[in-house]
């Protein structure tokens, strides 16, 4: 197999671009679909300071590498989600890439800042561990950004999570979810904006981009991840991709190009009729947002469970 | 010992083929996804036309990672 552009040995293949790279090659492809991606979507100005919310693993660890070398001033975020030796070994990757770089992270640790962990925060709100997870990423991620005067949240969401996602709405005909799912989310009532610039790249080419760039990251699933719906769509769309390459990045990007503005007024109107949350002033269509309701559930222990403080 | 020895994931073990073989008959044999792994020798990714000889050993390291909701 012979690189497409040198034809020197190549070490990948990438068939939806019927294309064969070796490893310099690969990264300058990686590159080059990242600037096509930041510059399609009007993602990131030269001038913004961009936080990447990293987690130790391929894409995110990626991703952040990719933007600064393609010369953009990003900082990292990484939120410890208390999900046991998972979660140590997700921030011994990320520390020592941004150590090892000299890159500048901020870290919040969910137990130390609000008293409760992933698994703690499902149970108590009978939410899904991912659920959770990614209700907490979201706010944590928003507030981080707002308080380190970030102009935009660069996230490490690439083709297959994205083509991913859209099945699952799809087979669902979740219009809501389906109104959101955009590679930006423009910045409103507070919240920061929303970039995924690995969307033009699958999740093959992240971890290949890790392995030819050696960037040590955590291979192992998230323990709470196993068996959820998210991967079994993901499994089902390689089987189609298998035997028809380009189908995810069809399925995709002729999504946002013939059918995603279909359903973009109605959220529109929703953006418009966001409160303050009176807890912790984060854009809610409620009075107290989820991720505050989360962390009461979470924290309040019942009366019936309680330890009796001595003396009192 | 002697044969291509292959490191899997979830869970960690090791298996052994005869070589030599293709890396594409290899994931074929496993009935593994091709869009799904990644095969690596050491730190450098084996492309699926390379031969695999007796002695080789390579890892097939999954590429595929969840844990997200609806968004």
């Amino acid at each position: 197999m012979k690189c497409t552009v040198c034809r020197g040995p190549a070490v990948i293949d990438v068939r939806r671009h019927n294309a064969n790279f070796c490893a310099e090659h690969f990264v300058a492809h990686c590159e080059e679909q990242v600037r096509r991606a930041l510059h399609q979507f009007q993602m990131i100005s030269p001038d913004e300071r961009v936080l990447v919310a990293v987690s130790g693993g391929k894409d995110s660890l990626a991703l952040w590498d990719l933007l600064i070398r393609l010369g953009y001033r990003a900082d990292g975020l990484y939120l410890g989600l208390g999900i046991g030796e998972y979660s140590d070994e997700s921030g011994e990757y990320t520390r020592a890439f941004a150590r090892s770089r000299g890159l500048e992270l901020v870290e919040v640790d969910l137990l130390e800042h609000y008293g409760f962990d992933v698994p703690a925060g499902a149970k108590a709100a009978k939410r899904v561990p991912c659920s959770a997870c990614g209700l907490s990423k979201r706010h944590l991620f928003n507030q981080a950004a707002v308080d380190g005067g970030y102009d935009v949240v660069a996230t490490g969401h690439n083709l297959d999570d994205e083509a991913a996602v859209l099945f699952g709405n799809v087979l669902r005909w979740n219009v809501d979810y389906l109104a959101r799912q955009a590679p930006v989310l423009p910045a409103r009532n507070g919240f920061p904006r929303k970039v995924k610039p690995l969307v033009r790249l699958a999740e093959r080419e992240m971890a290949a981009y890790c392995v030819v760039r050696g960037i040590d990251y955590q291979v192992e699933e998230c323990p709470m991840a196993k068996g959820n719906r998210h991967l079994g769509y993901k499994e089902a769309l390689n089987s189609i991709e298998a035997q028809s390459p380009g189908s995810k990045a069809a399925f995709y990007f002729e999504f946002l190009d013939k059918a995603a503005h279909r359903f973009n007024a109605d959220f529109a109107d929703d953006q418009d009729a966001l409160l303050a949350c009176t807890r912790c002033g984060a854009p809610t269509p409620v009075e107290v947002c989820a991720f505050c309701r989360l962390v009461e559930k979470a924290t309040t222990v019942p009366s019936s469970r309680r330890i009796p403080v001595a003396g009192a | 010992m002697g044969g291509v020895q292959v490191t899997l994931r979830n869970p960690k073990r090791v298996v052994e083929f005869e070589g030599p073989m293709r890396v594409n008959a290899l994931l074929d044999r496993l009935e593994l996804n091709r869009e799904s792994v990644l095969v690596i020798c050491g730190d450098t990714l084996v492309p699926g036309d390379a031969l695999l000889d007796d002695a080789d050993a390579v890892e097939i390291r999954p590429v595929i990672s969840g844990g997200s909701d609806a968004r």
